[in-house]
Protein backbone atom coordinates (compact mmCIF):
# COMPACT_ATOMS: atom_id res chain seq x y z
CA UNK A 1 0.00 0.00 0.00
CA UNK A 2 2.86 2.38 1.14
CA UNK A 3 4.46 1.80 -2.08
CA UNK A 4 1.41 2.80 -4.51
CA UNK A 5 0.76 5.87 -2.06
CA UNK A 6 4.88 6.47 -3.20
CA UNK A 7 3.47 5.90 -6.75
CA UNK A 8 0.69 7.88 -7.01
CA UNK A 9 2.28 10.73 -5.08
CA UNK A 10 5.23 11.12 -7.21
CA UNK A 11 3.15 10.88 -10.21
CA UNK A 12 1.04 13.72 -8.83
CA UNK A 13 3.81 16.08 -8.13
CA UNK A 14 5.59 14.97 -11.56
CA UNK A 15 2.42 16.69 -13.02
CA UNK A 16 2.05 19.54 -10.67
CA UNK A 17 5.90 20.59 -11.31
CA UNK A 18 5.28 19.88 -15.27
CA UNK A 19 1.90 22.01 -15.29
CA UNK A 20 2.52 24.30 -12.33
CA UNK A 21 -1.22 25.15 -11.33
CA UNK A 22 -0.47 25.18 -8.04
CA UNK A 23 2.38 27.35 -7.88
CA UNK A 24 1.17 29.59 -10.99
CA UNK A 25 -2.75 29.97 -9.77
CA UNK A 26 -3.90 28.27 -6.63
CA UNK A 27 -1.22 30.25 -4.40
CA UNK A 28 -1.90 33.78 -6.00
CA UNK A 29 -5.62 33.10 -5.59
CA UNK A 30 -5.38 32.45 -1.93
CA UNK A 31 -2.82 35.43 -1.23
CA UNK A 32 -5.74 37.45 -3.65
CA UNK A 33 -8.27 35.91 -1.19
CA UNK A 34 -5.56 37.34 1.75
CA UNK A 35 -5.66 40.46 0.45
CA UNK A 36 -9.56 41.19 -0.06
CA UNK A 37 -9.89 40.12 3.34
CA UNK A 38 -7.54 42.79 4.66
CA UNK A 39 -9.29 45.01 1.92
CA UNK A 40 -12.45 44.09 3.70
CA UNK A 41 -11.54 44.16 7.10
CA UNK A 42 -9.21 47.07 7.30
CA UNK A 43 -7.28 49.61 6.52
CA UNK A 44 -6.32 49.42 10.20
CA UNK A 45 -3.74 46.82 11.12
CA UNK A 46 -2.11 45.53 14.29
CA UNK A 47 -2.84 45.58 18.06
CA UNK A 48 -6.67 45.88 18.67
CA UNK A 49 -7.51 46.00 14.90
CA UNK A 50 -10.12 43.79 13.35
CA UNK A 51 -7.60 42.19 11.19
CA UNK A 52 -5.12 41.24 14.32
CA UNK A 53 -7.97 39.66 16.30
CA UNK A 54 -9.02 37.82 12.97
CA UNK A 55 -6.01 36.37 11.35
CA UNK A 56 -6.09 33.34 12.30
CA UNK A 57 -9.76 32.49 11.08
CA UNK A 58 -8.82 34.53 7.78
CA UNK A 59 -5.61 32.52 7.13
CA UNK A 60 -7.95 29.33 7.41
CA UNK A 61 -10.63 30.23 5.47
CA UNK A 62 -7.91 31.14 2.63
CA UNK A 63 -6.73 27.39 3.03
CA UNK A 64 -9.76 26.16 2.49
CA UNK A 65 -10.29 27.75 -0.44
CA UNK A 66 -6.77 26.84 -1.90
CA UNK A 67 -7.95 23.24 -0.65
CA UNK A 68 -10.85 23.04 -2.59
CA UNK A 69 -8.53 24.29 -5.74
CA UNK A 70 -5.58 21.91 -5.04
CA UNK A 71 -8.60 18.97 -4.59
CA UNK A 72 -10.44 19.98 -7.76
CA UNK A 73 -6.91 19.84 -9.95
CA UNK A 74 -6.13 16.15 -8.46
CA UNK A 75 -8.83 14.95 -9.63
CA UNK A 76 -9.51 16.99 -12.70
CA UNK A 77 -6.25 15.33 -14.02
CA UNK A 78 -7.88 12.21 -13.58
CA UNK A 79 -11.16 12.86 -15.62
CA UNK A 80 -9.27 13.44 -19.29
CA UNK A 81 -8.83 10.95 -21.46
CA UNK A 82 -9.70 8.36 -19.32
CA UNK A 83 -6.87 8.27 -16.87
CA UNK A 84 -9.38 7.53 -13.77
CA UNK A 85 -9.98 4.43 -15.49
CA UNK A 86 -6.52 3.64 -16.32
CA UNK A 87 -5.56 4.32 -12.72
CA UNK A 88 -8.12 1.82 -11.92
CA UNK A 89 -6.96 -0.18 -14.66
CA UNK A 90 -3.19 -0.19 -12.99
CA UNK A 91 -3.81 -2.61 -10.13
CA UNK A 92 -2.43 -0.31 -7.85
CA UNK A 93 -4.08 -0.46 -4.60
CA UNK A 94 -7.16 1.40 -3.62
CA UNK A 95 -6.21 2.75 -0.06
CA UNK A 96 -2.18 3.45 -1.65
CA UNK A 97 -4.09 5.84 -4.58
CA UNK A 98 -6.01 7.44 -1.82
CA UNK A 99 -3.09 8.33 0.45
CA UNK A 100 -0.97 9.01 -2.67
CA UNK A 101 -3.39 11.85 -3.93
CA UNK A 102 -3.47 13.00 -0.43
CA UNK A 103 -0.25 13.28 0.29
CA UNK A 104 0.82 15.06 -2.77
CA UNK A 105 -1.97 17.78 -2.10
CA UNK A 106 -0.40 17.76 1.61
CA UNK A 107 2.88 18.81 -0.05
CA UNK A 108 1.24 22.02 -1.75
CA UNK A 109 -1.34 22.71 0.67
CA UNK A 110 2.21 22.59 3.11
CA UNK A 111 4.17 25.15 0.80
CA UNK A 112 1.17 26.99 0.41
CA UNK A 113 0.25 27.54 3.90
CA UNK A 114 4.19 28.25 4.57
CA UNK A 115 3.68 31.43 2.09
CA UNK A 116 -0.24 32.58 3.52
CA UNK A 117 1.45 32.24 6.94
CA UNK A 118 3.83 34.65 6.21
CA UNK A 119 2.08 36.73 4.05
CA UNK A 120 -0.84 37.22 6.49
CA UNK A 121 2.03 38.26 9.45
CA UNK A 122 3.02 40.58 6.46
CA UNK A 123 -0.71 42.08 5.59
CA UNK A 124 -2.20 41.93 9.25
CA UNK A 125 0.81 43.38 10.97
CA UNK A 126 0.21 40.16 12.82
CA UNK A 127 3.58 38.38 14.38
CA UNK A 128 3.81 34.86 14.10
CA UNK A 129 4.27 33.82 18.28
CA UNK A 130 3.80 30.15 19.47
CA UNK A 131 6.12 28.75 16.04
CA UNK A 132 6.32 25.23 17.49
CA UNK A 133 1.90 25.00 17.74
CA UNK A 134 1.55 26.91 14.56
CA UNK A 135 3.50 24.29 12.80
CA UNK A 136 2.38 21.60 14.40
CA UNK A 137 -1.54 22.56 13.84
CA UNK A 138 -0.39 22.90 9.62
CA UNK A 139 0.72 19.85 10.31
CA UNK A 140 -1.87 18.35 11.75
CA UNK A 141 -5.01 20.09 9.76
CA UNK A 142 -3.44 19.49 6.63
CA UNK A 143 -3.69 15.41 7.06
CA UNK A 144 -7.61 16.21 7.79
CA UNK A 145 -8.15 18.58 5.29
CA UNK A 146 -6.46 16.19 2.63
CA UNK A 147 -8.08 13.17 3.43
CA UNK A 148 -11.73 14.83 3.48
CA UNK A 149 -10.85 16.70 0.19
CA UNK A 150 -9.69 13.18 -1.62
CA UNK A 151 -12.49 11.68 -0.07
CA UNK A 152 -14.95 13.71 -1.60
CA UNK A 153 -12.64 14.57 -5.01
CA UNK A 154 -13.39 10.51 -5.65
CA UNK A 155 -17.08 11.33 -4.63
CA UNK A 156 -17.20 14.29 -7.21
CA UNK A 157 -14.85 12.48 -9.86
CA UNK A 158 -17.87 10.55 -12.09
CA UNK A 159 -20.16 14.11 -11.51
CA UNK A 160 -20.92 15.90 -14.49
CA UNK A 161 -21.18 18.92 -12.04
CA UNK A 162 -18.29 18.32 -9.95
CA UNK A 163 -16.74 21.84 -9.76
CA UNK A 164 -19.55 22.57 -7.42
CA UNK A 165 -20.50 19.55 -5.94
CA UNK A 166 -16.86 19.22 -3.91
CA UNK A 167 -17.10 22.96 -2.47
CA UNK A 168 -20.53 21.60 -1.91
CA UNK A 169 -19.59 18.34 0.16
CA UNK A 170 -16.26 19.71 1.44
CA UNK A 171 -16.62 22.75 3.22
CA UNK A 172 -19.45 21.51 5.68
CA UNK A 173 -17.07 18.40 6.64
CA UNK A 174 -14.65 20.83 7.24
CA UNK A 175 -16.10 23.40 9.54
CA UNK A 176 -14.98 21.46 12.79
CA UNK A 177 -11.34 22.00 11.05
CA UNK A 178 -11.46 25.21 10.39
CA UNK A 179 -12.98 25.87 14.07
CA UNK A 180 -10.37 23.73 15.77
CA UNK A 181 -7.47 25.02 13.58
CA UNK A 182 -8.45 28.63 14.03
CA UNK A 183 -8.68 28.32 17.89
CA UNK A 184 -5.56 26.35 17.93
CA UNK A 185 -3.71 29.38 16.16
CA UNK A 186 -4.73 31.09 18.71
CA UNK A 187 -3.44 29.80 21.18
CA UNK A 188 -0.23 29.84 19.87
CA UNK A 189 -1.14 33.50 19.39
CA UNK A 190 -1.92 33.91 23.28
CA UNK A 191 -5.51 35.24 22.32
CA UNK A 192 -7.71 32.57 23.01
CA UNK A 193 -7.56 32.46 26.92
CA UNK A 194 -5.87 29.79 27.71
CA UNK A 195 -2.92 27.64 27.02
CA UNK A 196 -2.35 24.28 25.98
CA UNK A 197 -2.81 21.50 22.90
CA UNK A 198 -6.65 20.92 23.73
CA UNK A 199 -7.66 22.13 19.66
CA UNK A 200 -4.66 20.43 18.39
CA UNK A 201 -5.98 17.07 19.80
CA UNK A 202 -9.33 17.67 18.34
CA UNK A 203 -7.50 17.89 14.89
CA UNK A 204 -5.42 14.68 15.39
CA UNK A 205 -8.52 13.42 16.04
CA UNK A 206 -10.12 14.40 12.74
CA UNK A 207 -7.33 13.65 11.26
CA UNK A 208 -6.96 9.88 11.67
CA UNK A 209 -10.66 9.52 11.72
CA UNK A 210 -10.75 10.91 8.11
CA UNK A 211 -7.44 9.01 7.07
CA UNK A 212 -9.49 5.73 8.33
CA UNK A 213 -12.19 6.60 6.54
CA UNK A 214 -10.69 7.16 3.51
CA UNK A 215 -8.27 4.46 3.18
CA UNK A 216 -11.11 2.20 3.44
CA UNK A 217 -14.06 4.17 1.78
CA UNK A 218 -11.59 5.34 -0.92
CA UNK A 219 -11.95 2.30 -3.37
CA UNK A 220 -15.69 1.71 -3.51
CA UNK A 221 -16.13 5.16 -4.44
CA UNK A 222 -13.34 5.30 -7.05
CA UNK A 223 -15.49 2.60 -8.51
CA UNK A 224 -18.81 4.21 -8.41
CA UNK A 225 -17.29 7.46 -9.97
CA UNK B 1 -8.91 -26.81 -20.38
CA UNK B 2 -9.84 -24.09 -18.21
CA UNK B 3 -11.00 -21.67 -20.54
CA UNK B 4 -9.46 -17.88 -19.92
CA UNK B 5 -12.62 -16.11 -20.50
CA UNK B 6 -15.99 -18.08 -19.81
CA UNK B 7 -18.53 -16.20 -19.31
CA UNK B 8 -22.40 -17.14 -19.35
CA UNK B 9 -25.63 -15.29 -19.27
CA UNK B 10 -23.56 -12.18 -18.21
CA UNK B 11 -26.10 -9.31 -17.69
CA UNK B 12 -24.53 -5.14 -17.22
CA UNK B 13 -25.95 -2.24 -16.63
CA UNK B 14 -25.28 0.99 -16.37
CA UNK B 15 -28.09 2.71 -14.55
CA UNK B 16 -31.25 1.24 -15.79
CA UNK B 17 -29.77 1.05 -19.64
CA UNK B 18 -28.39 -2.85 -20.16
CA UNK B 19 -24.99 -2.78 -21.77
CA UNK B 20 -24.94 -6.29 -21.81
CA UNK B 21 -28.11 -8.42 -22.13
CA UNK B 22 -26.84 -12.14 -21.29
CA UNK B 23 -23.64 -12.59 -23.00
CA UNK B 24 -22.09 -16.42 -23.11
CA UNK B 25 -18.71 -16.76 -24.71
CA UNK B 26 -15.83 -19.15 -23.98
CA UNK B 27 -11.93 -17.90 -24.87
CA UNK B 28 -9.12 -20.63 -24.60
CA UNK B 29 -4.99 -19.38 -24.14
CA UNK B 30 -3.45 -18.03 -27.08
CA UNK B 31 -6.95 -17.48 -29.00
CA UNK B 32 -6.99 -14.38 -30.75
CA UNK B 33 -11.29 -13.34 -30.58
CA UNK B 34 -12.30 -10.66 -33.49
CA UNK B 35 -15.36 -9.02 -31.76
CA UNK B 36 -17.54 -7.50 -34.61
CA UNK B 37 -20.84 -5.74 -34.04
CA UNK B 38 -22.59 -2.38 -34.95
CA UNK B 39 -22.66 0.60 -33.09
CA UNK B 40 -23.55 0.51 -29.94
CA UNK B 41 -23.89 -3.20 -30.03
CA UNK B 42 -21.94 -3.63 -27.00
CA UNK B 43 -18.47 -4.49 -27.83
CA UNK B 44 -16.83 -1.76 -25.56
CA UNK B 45 -19.21 -2.67 -23.06
CA UNK B 46 -18.38 -6.37 -22.92
CA UNK B 47 -14.01 -5.36 -23.09
CA UNK B 48 -14.94 -3.12 -20.62
CA UNK B 49 -16.63 -5.69 -18.35
CA UNK B 50 -13.39 -8.44 -19.27
CA UNK B 51 -11.34 -5.66 -18.01
CA UNK B 52 -13.26 -5.52 -14.33
CA UNK B 53 -14.56 -2.16 -15.12
CA UNK B 54 -18.13 -2.38 -15.64
CA UNK B 55 -20.04 -4.34 -12.61
CA UNK B 56 -21.84 -7.84 -13.67
CA UNK B 57 -25.47 -7.72 -12.79
CA UNK B 58 -26.42 -11.19 -13.30
CA UNK B 59 -24.79 -14.48 -15.13
CA UNK B 60 -20.89 -15.61 -13.93
CA UNK B 61 -17.58 -14.75 -15.48
CA UNK B 62 -14.44 -16.18 -14.96
CA UNK B 63 -11.39 -14.18 -16.21
CA UNK B 64 -7.71 -15.70 -15.81
CA UNK B 65 -9.07 -17.43 -13.27
CA UNK B 66 -10.64 -14.80 -11.22
CA UNK B 67 -14.76 -14.51 -10.26
CA UNK B 68 -15.81 -11.04 -11.55
CA UNK B 69 -19.11 -10.88 -9.81
CA UNK B 70 -17.00 -11.32 -6.38
CA UNK B 71 -14.10 -9.17 -7.00
CA UNK B 72 -13.39 -7.71 -10.21
CA UNK B 73 -10.25 -5.52 -8.98
CA UNK B 74 -7.45 -8.13 -8.84
CA UNK B 75 -7.72 -9.10 -12.03
CA UNK B 76 -6.63 -6.11 -13.60
CA UNK B 77 -3.33 -6.89 -12.77
CA UNK B 78 -3.19 -9.42 -15.21
CA UNK B 79 -4.61 -7.44 -18.18
CA UNK B 80 -4.31 -4.82 -19.83
CA UNK B 81 -6.81 -2.95 -21.69
CA UNK B 82 -6.73 -0.39 -24.64
CA UNK B 83 -9.95 1.38 -25.13
CA UNK B 84 -11.19 4.61 -26.66
CA UNK B 85 -9.47 7.14 -24.40
CA UNK B 86 -6.07 6.50 -23.81
CA UNK B 87 -5.95 6.40 -20.63
CA UNK B 88 -2.82 8.68 -20.24
CA UNK B 89 -1.91 11.61 -18.57
CA UNK B 90 -1.87 14.91 -20.65
CA UNK B 91 0.94 16.40 -18.54
CA UNK B 92 3.37 13.59 -18.65
CA UNK B 93 5.75 12.72 -21.00
CA UNK B 94 5.25 9.57 -22.84
CA UNK B 95 7.97 8.06 -20.98
CA UNK B 96 6.39 8.76 -17.86
CA UNK B 97 3.18 7.23 -18.49
CA UNK B 98 4.56 4.12 -19.31
CA UNK B 99 6.86 3.48 -16.82
CA UNK B 100 4.18 4.75 -14.53
CA UNK B 101 1.86 1.40 -15.72
CA UNK B 102 4.62 -0.87 -15.46
CA UNK B 103 5.55 0.45 -11.78
CA UNK B 104 1.88 -0.09 -11.25
CA UNK B 105 1.54 -3.29 -12.22
CA UNK B 106 4.78 -4.73 -10.88
CA UNK B 107 2.91 -3.85 -7.79
CA UNK B 108 1.88 -7.25 -7.41
CA UNK B 109 4.03 -8.86 -10.11
CA UNK B 110 5.80 -11.05 -8.20
CA UNK B 111 2.36 -13.07 -7.20
CA UNK B 112 0.79 -12.80 -10.55
CA UNK B 113 4.40 -14.09 -12.33
CA UNK B 114 4.41 -16.96 -9.54
CA UNK B 115 0.72 -17.69 -10.70
CA UNK B 116 1.22 -17.35 -14.20
CA UNK B 117 4.36 -19.68 -14.15
CA UNK B 118 2.23 -22.57 -11.99
CA UNK B 119 -0.87 -22.92 -15.09
CA UNK B 120 1.82 -22.43 -18.06
CA UNK B 121 3.84 -25.61 -16.68
CA UNK B 122 0.43 -26.94 -16.14
CA UNK B 123 -0.99 -26.07 -19.16
CA UNK B 124 1.47 -25.53 -22.06
CA UNK B 125 4.55 -26.97 -22.14
CA UNK B 126 6.05 -25.48 -25.34
CA UNK B 127 3.96 -22.69 -25.65
CA UNK B 128 4.49 -21.95 -22.40
CA UNK B 129 8.44 -21.56 -22.67
CA UNK B 130 8.33 -19.66 -25.49
CA UNK B 131 6.02 -17.57 -23.33
CA UNK B 132 8.62 -17.53 -20.27
CA UNK B 133 11.18 -16.22 -22.63
CA UNK B 134 9.39 -13.51 -24.46
CA UNK B 135 8.41 -12.63 -21.33
CA UNK B 136 11.77 -12.57 -19.51
CA UNK B 137 12.58 -10.25 -22.55
CA UNK B 138 10.44 -7.60 -21.48
CA UNK B 139 10.69 -7.79 -17.36
CA UNK B 140 14.08 -5.88 -16.94
CA UNK B 141 14.68 -2.65 -15.73
CA UNK B 142 14.23 -1.13 -19.81
CA UNK B 143 10.88 -2.96 -20.28
CA UNK B 144 9.64 0.93 -20.98
CA UNK B 145 12.22 1.28 -22.99
CA UNK B 146 11.99 -1.69 -25.21
CA UNK B 147 8.05 -0.73 -25.71
CA UNK B 148 8.64 2.45 -26.60
CA UNK B 149 11.19 1.58 -29.07
CA UNK B 150 8.97 -0.81 -30.20
CA UNK B 151 6.26 1.65 -30.91
CA UNK B 152 8.54 4.19 -32.54
CA UNK B 153 8.47 6.44 -29.86
CA UNK B 154 12.37 5.73 -28.63
CA UNK B 155 13.35 9.32 -29.83
CA UNK B 156 12.61 12.77 -29.52
CA UNK B 157 8.73 11.64 -28.82
CA UNK B 158 9.89 9.88 -25.41
CA UNK B 159 10.46 12.36 -23.73
CA UNK B 160 7.47 14.72 -25.22
CA UNK B 161 4.11 15.10 -23.27
CA UNK B 162 1.38 13.40 -24.54
CA UNK B 163 -0.63 16.76 -24.74
CA UNK B 164 1.76 17.86 -27.67
CA UNK B 165 1.03 14.17 -29.16
CA UNK B 166 -1.13 14.01 -32.60
CA UNK B 167 -3.93 11.74 -32.08
CA UNK B 168 -2.05 8.74 -33.86
CA UNK B 169 0.98 9.18 -31.83
CA UNK B 170 -1.30 9.41 -28.69
CA UNK B 171 -2.43 5.86 -29.79
CA UNK B 172 1.16 4.53 -29.95
CA UNK B 173 1.32 5.48 -26.42
CA UNK B 174 -1.65 3.77 -25.12
CA UNK B 175 -0.59 0.81 -26.96
CA UNK B 176 3.05 0.77 -25.56
CA UNK B 177 1.66 0.86 -22.27
CA UNK B 178 0.16 -2.54 -23.10
CA UNK B 179 3.15 -3.68 -24.71
CA UNK B 180 5.34 -2.86 -21.25
CA UNK B 181 2.66 -4.01 -19.02
CA UNK B 182 2.54 -7.84 -20.89
CA UNK B 183 -0.24 -8.90 -19.43
CA UNK B 184 -1.66 -12.31 -20.05
CA UNK B 185 -4.85 -11.11 -21.47
CA UNK B 186 -4.80 -8.00 -24.09
CA UNK B 187 -8.12 -6.40 -24.16
CA UNK B 188 -8.06 -3.79 -27.39
CA UNK B 189 -10.83 -1.47 -28.59
CA UNK B 190 -10.65 -0.40 -32.30
CA UNK B 191 -6.79 -1.07 -31.65
CA UNK B 192 -5.82 -0.06 -35.63
CA UNK B 193 -7.95 3.45 -35.15
CA UNK B 194 -5.98 6.03 -35.80
CA UNK B 195 -2.71 4.65 -36.73
CA UNK B 196 -1.28 5.04 -40.34
CA UNK B 197 -0.48 1.80 -42.24
CA UNK B 198 3.15 0.94 -40.37
CA UNK B 199 1.24 1.54 -37.18
CA UNK B 200 -1.72 -1.18 -38.27
CA UNK B 201 0.51 -3.63 -39.06
CA UNK B 202 2.76 -3.33 -35.99
CA UNK B 203 -0.31 -3.86 -34.32
CA UNK B 204 -0.88 -7.08 -36.03
CA UNK B 205 2.59 -8.07 -35.17
CA UNK B 206 2.09 -7.07 -31.99
CA UNK B 207 -1.13 -9.10 -31.77
CA UNK B 208 0.64 -12.46 -33.10
CA UNK B 209 3.70 -11.81 -31.08
CA UNK B 210 2.06 -11.07 -27.71
CA UNK B 211 -0.13 -14.77 -28.68
CA UNK B 212 2.86 -16.55 -29.54
CA UNK B 213 4.22 -15.38 -26.09
CA UNK B 214 1.66 -17.03 -24.50
CA UNK B 215 -1.24 -14.53 -24.31
CA UNK B 216 -4.83 -14.25 -25.04
CA UNK B 217 -6.41 -11.45 -27.16
CA UNK B 218 -10.17 -10.10 -27.59
CA UNK B 219 -10.56 -7.14 -29.66
CA UNK B 220 -12.80 -5.11 -31.40
CA UNK B 221 -12.70 -3.78 -34.98
CA UNK B 222 -15.05 -2.60 -37.63
CA UNK B 223 -11.56 -3.37 -39.98
CA UNK B 224 -13.22 -6.89 -41.13
CA UNK B 225 -10.94 -7.81 -43.52
CA UNK B 226 -7.96 -7.31 -41.58
CA UNK B 227 -9.95 -8.30 -38.14
CA UNK B 228 -10.86 -11.49 -39.43
CA UNK B 229 -7.29 -12.44 -41.43
CA UNK B 230 -6.07 -11.61 -37.64
CA UNK B 231 -8.33 -13.74 -35.75
CA UNK B 232 -8.61 -17.13 -34.87
CA UNK B 233 -12.07 -16.34 -34.09
CA UNK B 234 -14.62 -13.91 -35.04
CA UNK B 235 -17.96 -13.39 -32.56
CA UNK B 236 -20.93 -11.23 -33.73
CA UNK B 237 -22.13 -8.90 -31.26
CA UNK B 238 -25.69 -7.45 -31.33
CA UNK B 239 -28.02 -5.84 -28.76
CA UNK B 240 -25.46 -6.71 -25.67
CA UNK B 241 -25.51 -10.14 -26.62
CA UNK B 242 -23.12 -12.97 -28.64
CA UNK B 243 -25.20 -13.58 -30.62
CA UNK B 244 -23.01 -15.79 -33.39
CA UNK B 245 -19.47 -17.29 -33.87
CA UNK B 246 -17.45 -17.70 -36.89
CA UNK B 247 -13.96 -19.71 -37.22
CA UNK B 248 -14.63 -21.53 -34.25
CA UNK B 249 -11.33 -22.69 -32.88
CA UNK B 250 -10.85 -26.73 -33.06
CA UNK B 251 -11.12 -27.78 -29.52
CA UNK B 252 -12.67 -24.59 -28.31
CA UNK B 253 -16.00 -24.35 -25.73
CA UNK B 254 -18.92 -24.49 -28.38
CA UNK B 255 -20.17 -20.83 -27.77
CA UNK B 256 -24.09 -20.25 -28.04
CA UNK B 257 -26.43 -17.26 -27.21
CA UNK B 258 -29.35 -18.83 -28.76
CA UNK B 259 -30.81 -15.04 -28.95
CA UNK B 260 -30.26 -13.41 -32.12
CA UNK B 261 -30.35 -10.29 -33.17
CA UNK B 262 -32.83 -7.68 -31.48
CA UNK B 263 -31.20 -5.13 -29.50
CA UNK B 264 -32.21 -5.40 -25.52
CA UNK B 265 -34.46 -4.29 -23.75
CA UNK B 266 -35.20 -4.04 -19.66
CA UNK B 267 -37.80 -6.88 -20.23
CA UNK B 268 -35.66 -9.38 -22.06
CA UNK B 269 -32.65 -9.29 -19.63
CA UNK B 270 -34.43 -11.08 -17.18
CA UNK B 271 -33.52 -8.88 -14.17
CA UNK B 272 -35.18 -6.37 -12.18
CA UNK B 273 -33.88 -3.10 -13.56
CA UNK B 274 -36.33 -0.83 -11.45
Amino acid sequence: MLRDALLVAGKDLRIELRSRVAIGQVVPFALVVLLLFGLALGPSVGRGSVLYSAAAGLFWIAVLLATVLGVQRSFSIEAVDGASDGLRLSGLDPAGIFLGKAAAIGCELLVLELILALASALLYDRPLTGAVLLLATCAVATVGLVAIGTLYGAVSLGARQRETLLPLLFFPMVAPLLLAATKSWEEAYGTSGHQGTGWLDVLAVFAVAYLAIGTVAFGPLLEDA
Amino acid sequence: MIPVISLRDVVALSGRFPLLAGVTLDVQQCEIVHLRGANGAGKSSLLRMLSGLVPITAGSAMVLGHDLVVDRISVRRELALLGHASFLYDDLTVEDNVRFALRASRAEGARASRAEGARASRAEGARASRAEGAAGSLTGADGAQQALARLGLAGRLRTTRVSRLSAGQRRRAAIAVVVARRPRLWLLDEPHAGLDASGRLLVDELVLEARDAGATIVFASHELDNAERLADRTVEVSGGRVVEVANEAPGATPLVDGVVGEPAHEEDIGVDVA
